[in-house]
């Protein structure tokens, strides 16, 4: 690929570069093969990398190509999460106990990808079904963060964020329960866009926490996001949540808005106590830029400060009858002893990991006998207020601009051992998914210890293309490419 | 709020999970301190609050009981962990 610069291209760069056939699908895809050959076993992004599929995929994509095809991602290499079922490929949630899982059908989405014309690369590592904020709960090993080998790259979505940030990927998938998508975007450097709840299709997606689940995606642009957004987006009657809504075009909304003002909130609560001065500061420094144009209000979400203890009842409370289909007789890992009642207790107890058996001892305790009231229906009632308090605020405003993360990326092991303090570095992620609300994570800073911080953006249900809109803008105010050292 | 030993085995065996000695009490430290945490839920008055299970309403979606044929049928088996023929074999469960 004489000329071209792998480490500056986007998806909407790669697609004018296939059009005018200036390089061909297989080259590219053999481009980012090679950089993962290279350094992936430094970084570890990815669990399974089909070589021989992906340059099959990228030969035929090719030969549509020559024959005047047109489809939005034609050619294009993407990563997808582990826990997003690609036929004939493991599906292993990066848990023991699918191991051995090959995904007897496509999910929507992949479906959605493949019209589309895009290859798949490979599945990426992730902590033990998506729960975890750092993917060490991998079962099968650690991601490193591309920016500091040294650091976590975020979770759960960790192999997707890491691989697209250290160009191993042009984008990819990931899923976001409580900020599974937007704090590993923040940490590694790239967009990263959880959708309104509905918005797009979660049949193929292994079930976590049904009433916060969502699929999304991760780029190096915003526009990148719309559009792996547009093909992905979509009513299925295959998912019963999935709502049947029209769709803007995203990436001609967002180009056709770049003046539009908004009025934007900024909630009280989440610049209070406990945020890194480096990340207030660089967002307080885009926020001065943005209130040249648009305007800028102080907003109050006073129920904050009970989220996490929200998730951390109504999440495990869903994960624990989720993951009660894991019992070795169907598929999955199975240990074969004595009878069926000690067969599911130690299959399940040598097939999940210590942060899996976790959840689902607190959802278990949370919904049962003499608890159900004081826990899992005192959480529902509380989300009702999380839930209001946003309501309220877009009642004032068009949307929110808040930090992801209180912290920069932490050390490898650093909050491993203590569960309590690893969740609570979601509690400015955790209130979106309680509310349902689409929210993206856009990189706005390298601080001066060489790590990224960024902003996010929350909107009212089904208004992800002003997310988005202004998104871009904020990117273009930042004009900063986020390209980690090399490795 | 404390969780006794006991409790937390009572807990494990209702979610099918068989848990060491040394796993039970570590969990019934870990789940103490995190049901502590879940306490700060208690100083809300939620008596006039309906909760809310989903957060998008949506109405059930129905349609018509059509049989749908599933096509990846062999790759369904492949994933089972012991087979018979085209049965997937488990411990015995009836008494003879």
């Amino acid at each position: 690929m004489a000329g071209v610069e792998v480490k500056e291209l986007t998806i909407s760069k790669a697609l004018e570069f296939l059009e005018k056939g200036e390089i061909n699908s297989v080259e590219l895809t053999k481009a980012y093969l090679d950089s993962i050959k290279r350094i992936d076993s430094k970084i570890k992004s990815y669990l399974f990398v089909d070589e021989e599929g992906a340059l099959k995929q990228a030969e035929e994509a090719d030969k549509l190509r020559k024959n005047g095809k047109k489809a939005l991602l034609l050619g294009i290499p993407l990563a997808i999460k582990d826990n997003i079922c690609v036929k004939g490929s493991p599906t292993t949630c990066a848990s023991k106990i699918l191991e051995n899982y090959i995904a007897p059908y496509d999910a929507t989405v992949i479906e959605r990808l493949k019209e589309a014309g895009a290859i798949f690369l490979g599945k990426t590592n992730m902590d033990e079904f998506a729960m975890g904020s750092s993917t060490e709960n991998s079962a099968f090993f650690p991601t490193h963060n591309p920016w500091d080998l040294e650091r976590v790259p975020g979770g759960s979505s960790g192999g997707s964020a890491a691989a697209t940030s250290a160009r191993l990927c042009l984008g990819a998938l990931g899923s976001d329960t409580g900020g599974s998508i937007r704090q590993p975007a923040c940490f590694c450097g790239v967009v990263g866009f959880k959708p309104t709840y509905g918005l797009v299709s979660r049949y193929g997606l292994v079930a976590f926490a049904s009433s916060l689940d969502q699929i999304g995606p991760f780029a190096n642009s915003v526009e990148d996001a719309a559009l792996l957004l547009q093909v992905i987006a979509g009513h299925d009657p295959k998912d019963s949540t999935s709502a049947p809504v029209e769709l803007p075009n995203f990436l001609e909304f967002i180009k056709e808005n770049e003046n539009t003002r908004f009025k934007i909130g900024l909630p009280r609560e989440f610049f209070e106590g406990g945020v890194e001065k480096e990340i207030i500061d660089a967002i307080e420094e885009v926020v001065k830029a943005l209130g040249k144009k648009h305007e800028i209000k102080e907003v109050s979400l006073p129920h904050t400060e009970y989220s996490v203890a929200v998730y951390y009842i109504i999440a495990p409370a869903e994960a624990s009858s989720n993951l009660a289909r894991y019992d070795g007789v169907k598929y999955g890992f199975r240990v074969k002893e004595g009878n069926l009642l000690s067969m599911y207790r130690k299959t399940r107890a040598l097939g999940f990991g210590r942060e899996v058996k976790r959840r689902i001892m607190l959802g278990t305790y949370a919904l049962s006998a003499g608890y159900y009231d004081a826990f899992y229906l005192k959480a529902s009632k509380v989300r009702t207020l999380i839930k209001k308090d946003f309501e309220k605020a877009f009642s004032e405003v068009d949307l929110l601009i808040t930090p992801v993360s209180p912290t920069l990326p932490f050390r490898l092991g650093e909050k491993i051992s203590d569960p309590l303090q690893m969740y609570l570095s979601d509690i400015f992620t955790i209130p979106v998914n309680l509310a349902g609300l689409p929210g993206l994570s856009v990189p706005i800073k390298v601080s001066s210890s060489g790590l990224p911080i960024a902003l996010q953006i929350i909107g009212p249900h089904f208004k992800d293309h002003l997310v988005l809109t202004l998104g871009r803008q904020v990117e273009k105010e930042v004009d900063t490419k986020f390209i980690p050292p090399e490795i | 709020m404390s969780i006794s030993i006991e409790e937390v085995l009572k807990i494990a065996s209702l979610a099918r999970l068989e848990l060491s000695e040394e796993e039970a009490k570590n969990y019934s430290q870990e789940l103490s301190q995190i049901l502590d945490y879940f306490k700060k839920l208690e100083s809300l008055d939620t008596s006039d609050v309906e909760p809310t299970f989903h957060a998008v309403r949506l109405e059930t979606p129905f349609r018509e009981d059509e049989v749908k044929e599933f096509e990846a049928k062999e790759e369904l088996l492949a994933n089972a962990p012991e087979l018979h023929e085209r049965s997937i074999v488990v411990p015995k469960v009836v008494k003879t």
